[in-house]
């Protein structure tokens, strides 16, 4: 069984439908990367599962609907969604966002596990008495992971990590996220514009065109399909 | 310099209670970007519960006063959850209508249940002036100052180390990724209403034994407390206690020494404001001036 699974789901902003009939599936401890052109349904995609948006057909997480579960139940289950533009909460310093990514927790090791996401991104334990406003657009990306992780969840939905980034900054992101999945066995679903990158760290993929799945599979097997090398790789 | 001193001090304690109903308007403002008018009202209602708790069953004062300031965070609670809730995602105007409603609302019912007679209130404190210094203070007054700056040491607890107060700072300020975090804004909302209340409670308890209890009561001291919220820069906590005690030294003063000036003090107080905003349009410790680095 699937951790996650989506079965016809259909969502959009008030009566624009973006998404048709989406079937997509993530498995424990996988990286799972979305792909597709600007406006095809990516975003819409994640937002459905969180709950943000209004959706219809079946979404199940570790076996139960997630059809009645409001945004905020949703990361209680145990899914954390970064969303577009980061979330960055700049009033509040880098260690307020961290305990907030914990917020959803009752346990007693919300210290140590602080530690730890020091530990993959140093930067922030330097910074993190420090405004998260005034972070640059890499350490806000690294603090939006960085916050998910700290929820401990089963599913990260990530949406355009690399977005503004300049290519080494957004290839230590990358890095980053491949070992996080490794070491924790946290699940990622990845949006990305950056298809090269998005197939390289995840295990499987989807491609999206215009709110529908038009390909899907291993991503080593997409990186040598026609239509998606053509359309995406670009060569 | 003595009569000057006790004149600031008298001042700060009047301020202390402009300063407690000024912070109920921060944290309204805080959380929902608007002004609750009917702050005041939700004053002076628990007041007369207090009172009437005081006068009927004659319990000891400090438990009346836990239980109406209890009744107040929790009907304040009650009315944003059934009242308010339904208008949370219109325009910021349609929610000041309400609170407008909500104000003419508590106002009658308390003419309705208690009578327009203005009532004498109990204070606890004697107004017996103690001797510090060579200053003379009235114990009321020092109680009033000490109470002011307890509930802000609380709130600032509160705000500031503890996790349900990061949580609802969070939600105010950004509640959309509050909610991918896992945390409810809608309770955290409900629990700003009532915390605003609550703190709105001590102005009217303790500003009822110095004016007369009745309905129309906090309709001069929301006034102050408005000036004060602003001249402190309407979203922060400090902010508002320093601007309800300026405004309480200013009127202070203006009574003592510009005696002919008298009846026009709360005119030329807020003729200070509008001057201090033209220099500081954000206030004394509006957005980016009180911030911690």
């Amino acid at each position: 069984m699937p951790l996650l699974d989506l079965a016809q789901v259909t969502a959009g902003y008030g009566h624009r439908r973006v998404l048709h009939e989406v079937d997509l599936s993530v498995d424990e401890g996988e990286i799972v990367a979305i792909l597709g052109a600007n406006g095809a349904g990516k975003t819409t995609t994640l937002r459905a599962i969180s709950g943000v948006i209004h959706r219809v057909g079946q979404i199940t997480f570790l076996g139960r609907s997630l059809l009645g579960s409001s945004a905020s139940d949703t990361a209680r289950l145990g899914i954390a969604h970064v969303p577009e533009g980061r979330g960055t909460m700049g009033q509040l310093t880098v260690a307020e966002n961290l305990q907030l990514g914990a917020y959803v927790r009752r346990d007693r090791a919300i210290a140590t596990d602080m530690d730890r996401v020091f530990s993959y991104f140093p930067v922030l334990k330097e910074r993190r008495r420090q405004y998260a406003g005034t972070l640059s657009g890499g350490e806000q990306q690294m603090l939006a992971i960085a916050r998910a992780i700290m929820a401990r969840p089963k599913l990260v939905l990530l949406d355009e990590p690399s977005l503004g980034l300049a290519p080494l900054v957004a290839r230590s992101i990358f890095e980053l996220i491949g070992s996080i999945n490794r070491d924790l066995r946290t699940a990622v679903l990845l949006v990305e514009q950056n298809a090269v990158a998005a197939l390289d760290i995840s295990h499987r993929a989807y491609v999206l065109e215009a709110g529908r799945v038009a390909v899907s599979g291993a991503s080593a097997e997409l990186r040598a399909h026609d239509r998606v090398r053509r359309s995406y790789l670009g060569y | 310099m003595r009569e000057f001193l006790e004149q600031v001090i008298a001042g700060i304690a009047a301020g202390g209670i402009y300063a407690s109903l000024a912070l109920a308007l921060v944290l309204i403002y805080r959380a929902m970007g608007l002004i609750n008018f009917a702050q005041g009202e939700f004053a002076m209602f628990t007041a007369f519960i207090c009172w009437a708790l005081l006068q009927g069953p004659q319990v000891p004062f400090a438990l009346a006063l836990a239980i109406s300031v209890a009744v107040g965070f929790v009907g304040a609670l009650a009315i944003e959850r059934v009242v308010v809730r339904p208008f949370e995602r219109g325009s910021p105007l349609v929610i000041v209508i309400v609170t407008l409603a909500l104000f003419e609302i508590v106002n009658s019912v308390a003419g309705f249940v208690w009578g327009y007679t203005p009532r004498s209130f109990p204070s606890p404190f004697p107004a017996r002036p103690v001797d510090i210094g060579g200053i003379l203070i009235s114990i009321q007054d020092a109680a009033v100052i000490g109470v002011s700056l307890l509930t802000l040491a609380l709130l600032y607890v509160l705000f500031d180390r503890t996790k349900l107060g990061l949580a609802m700072r969070a939600a105010a300020l950004y509640p959309d990724v509050s909610e991918l975090l896992g945390i409810r804004t809608g309770v955290m909302l409900g629990l700003g209403w009532g915390l605003a209340s609550a703190v709105g409670a001590m102005s009217g308890i303790l500003v009822a034994p110095r004016i007369l209890l009745e309905p129309n009561m906090m309709q001069g001291v929301i006034i102050y407390a408005f000036a004060a919220a602003v001249m402190g820069g309407i979203d922060s906590p400090v902010g508002a206690v320093v601007g309800g005690l300026a405004l309480g030294v200013m009127l202070a003063l203006i009574g003592a020494y510009l005696p002919a000036l008298a009846d026009l003090r709360l005119a030329l107080s807020l003729l200070l404001i509008v001057v201090l905003l033209v220099v500081r349009p954000s206030g004394l410790f509006g957005q980016h001036q009180a911030r911690r680095v």
